[in-house]
């Protein structure tokens, strides 16, 4: 759209128009949640733009320090209510660095399998919503079949479809069900073949390349200077990725690429993601191939419940389990910041220790909500129509974004 | 196939008299009321808001519970509108914050009767998990609620579930009194100076409460 043959986005506007006010939201099926647009029109050409925020404004960091340190983990999985794993990644990593706590190489392992299924999951719900906003709507039916596959493995892990509360401080809850490899195998098998069958959907699809090539580009400078971080930065150009610069599970060990964009417009943060999915799916085998033997989480009973079959046996197991589940544990002041790549970009964790057994403050630095403040670079002086592909390609969990 | 077909053919003719006639009746005709009857297709032919606000509504109406799997068009329920004015139900699919609900309700009462409310998840059903400052505690408090279904995000199966349940009570008694406890009659804009009817004192007091939860 941006060659059009009589382009109002530059050129001043033949004949006399003036600037209206209009309100996308909360309601709209195309801001992917309760986002409100106040948009500032020139015919078709957006002018000016605000995103109003709150609408799912949970009080959920308030609510987590009300609450013992076990008991945060399902509230953070529901702010970003798409990549939960990465809220308890995140959570979980910063409560093990502020009690110094190691977890076992096989918890890392599936953690990274559970995070990288979760990132295909992520990519996948964002595939299917921005293709329907662009009126690809079998692409929401492809996608969604493979999403359900993930949510099958993660059920027949952790006995849920999403919010599993799989991850726990020391480790992960449970080991993973005999079956499941087999299952994930053949999962990990189809996926590479299913990205190249979306590619195939859109990338000849006339419509879809005219709607995205070229629209909605911000320069890397720009996007640094906002802070945006993950999809969005890299296809810009810039390889940042925590994954890659924070040394965490055990990223560095794995044998993965960072993709990246050139031009930054919304077909290049399109390609970007694809491209990550298929190196989820080179991770989670890795993983897999090298999953280590050995406990599934730590052994430090005054942080990790004992196992249930101690509990009839031992009074010692027995009385920690009690102090867990009772009080939870106490942790020592102090405060830390713990960052890892979710799916949306750079996914912070700040916990503020006050030596109770209940956080003095938790923290979250959202990719979604720091993300959204690109919205107008990306938006302004083009036409309503991108406006709303480049927002499904900015991908806001409003969730995370409101928390 | 063949010989039912010329049967009927016989009967709209005229052809069919005494006992076989009375048989094939029998066996062919339903006799029912018209009001049954509407409440049957509209409880098969439901316009379902495709809103969303939280985790709910990936596993909900909006997303999963229409795709492939789950495929809630069995139940005649997939065609979602944009539009308040052209929807029979709405789900509330996530938590209800204060800043949201003088929304929903606004969008509830845009809704054309004969309209239906699911409340999806723990969230929108009593403020589930989460009771703080944030969240409404229970969407019930401020509009009508015809069935609430439990879950934190309730699986799509559930969601099918809470619908047929919906569907049997449309058939059955479409509106079991709500509309006369809450006074709930018309579809008046709420926002906007007021209902168009003359409300019962209790509603006056509810609207008052409404108004203030959007003020504050």
């Amino acid at each position: 759209m941006a060659d059009g043959l009589s382009s109002p986005l530059s050129a001043p506007p033949a004949v006399e128009t003036e600037v209206m006010t209009i309100n996308i939201g909360p309601h709209h099926p195309a801001t992917h949640g309760v986002l409100r647009l106040v948009v500032d029109l020139e015919g078709e050409v957006v002018r000016d733009l605000k995103p109003v925020i709150g609408y799912v404004h949970t009080g959920i960091e308030k609510s987590c320090e009300d609450k013992s340190y076990w008991k945060v983990i399902p509230f953070v999985e529901r702010m970003d209510y798409v990549s939960f794993f990465f809220q308890m990644e995140a959570f979980c990593g910063a409560v093990e660095r502020l009690v110094d706590l190691e977890i076992p190489p096989r918890a890392k392992y599936l953690r990274m399998i559970f995070l990288e299924l979760n990132r295909i999951h992520s990519h996948l719900v964002w595939l299917g919503t921005t293709a329907l906003d662009l009126g690809a709507i079998s692409m929401l039916w492809y996608c969604f079949r493979e999403r359900e596959r993930i949510l099958d493995l993660f059920e027949m892990a952790t006995g849920q479809r999403m919010h599993t509360r799989y991850f726990q401080v020391g480790g992960v809850i449970e080991d993973i069900p005999v079956g499941f490899e087999e299952k994930l195998r053949k999962f990990i098998a189809d996926m590479p073949v299913r990205v190249g069958q979306y590619e195939a959907l859109l990338d000849r699809n006339e419509v879809f390349l005219q709607r995205t090539k070229g629209t909605g580009i911000v320069p890397r400078e720009r996007l640094l200077e906002l802070g945006v971080t993950g999809p969005l930065l890299r296809a810009a150009g810039e390889p940042w990725d925590m994954r890659k610069t924070f040394d965490y599970l055990a990223y560095p060990e794995m044998d993965f690429k960072i993709p990246v964009g050139t031009v930054g417009d919304n077909y290049d943060r399109y390609r970007v993601r694809l491209a990550e999915i298929v190196e989820s799916v080179r991770i989670v085998e890795q993983s897999l191939d090298a999953l280590p033997e050995g406990p599934f989480i730590a052994d430090d009973r005054k942080y990790v419940l004992p196992p249930r079959s101690e509990l009839p046996t031992s009074m010692e197991s027995l009385i920690h389990h009690f102090k867990l589940v009772t009080e939870g544990y106490r942790v020592a002041p102090g405060e830390v910041y713990y960052a890892i790549e979710s799916p949306r970009g750079e996914l912070g964790c700040f916990v503020l220790a006050d030596g109770s057994a209940k956080p003095a403050r938790v923290h979250f630095r959202d990719p979604s909500f720091i993300n959204l403040q690109a919205f107008k670079d990306m938006a302004v002086d083009t036409y309503v129509a991108d406006m709303i592909v480049s927002l499904g390609m900015l991908d806001p969990i409003l969730g995370g974004v409101d928390r | 196939m063949r010989d039912r077909q010329l049967r009927a053919r016989d009967m709209l003719r005229g052809d069919l008299e005494g006992e076989e006639l009375e048989r094939y009746v029998e066996e062919k005709v339903v006799v029912t009321r018209f009001e049954e009857m509407l409440n049957w297709s509209r409880a098969n032919s439901m316009f379902p808001l495709s809103f969303g606000l939280a985790c709910c509504a990936i596993e909900g109406i909006p997303m999963s519970a229409v795709t492939a799997r789950y495929d809630i068009a069995r139940f005649g329920a997939e065609a979602g509108r944009a539009s308040p004015r052209q929807a029979d139900m709405i789900i509330l699919s996530g938590r209800v914050s204060i800043k949201m609900a003088p929304v929903v309700r606004r969008l509830y009462d845009q809704m054309l009767e004969p309209k239906w409310a699911i409340s999806m998840g723990a969230c929108s059903s009593s403020g589930g998990m989460f009771s703080n400052y944030a969240v409404v505690q229970g969407a019930d408090k401020f509009m009508p609620i015809d069935v609430h279904i439990p879950g934190c995000p309730p699986r799509p199966e559930a969601v099918l579930y809470g619908f047929t349940k919906l569907q049997r009570k449309i058939m059955g008694n479409p509106d079991q009194g709500w509309r006369q406890r809450y006074n709930a009659a018309g579809t008046e804009e709420w926002a906007r100076g007021g209902p168009a009817s003359t409300p019962s004192p209790e509603a006056v007091e509810a609207y008052e409460v409404a108004r203030e939860l959007a003020r504050a």
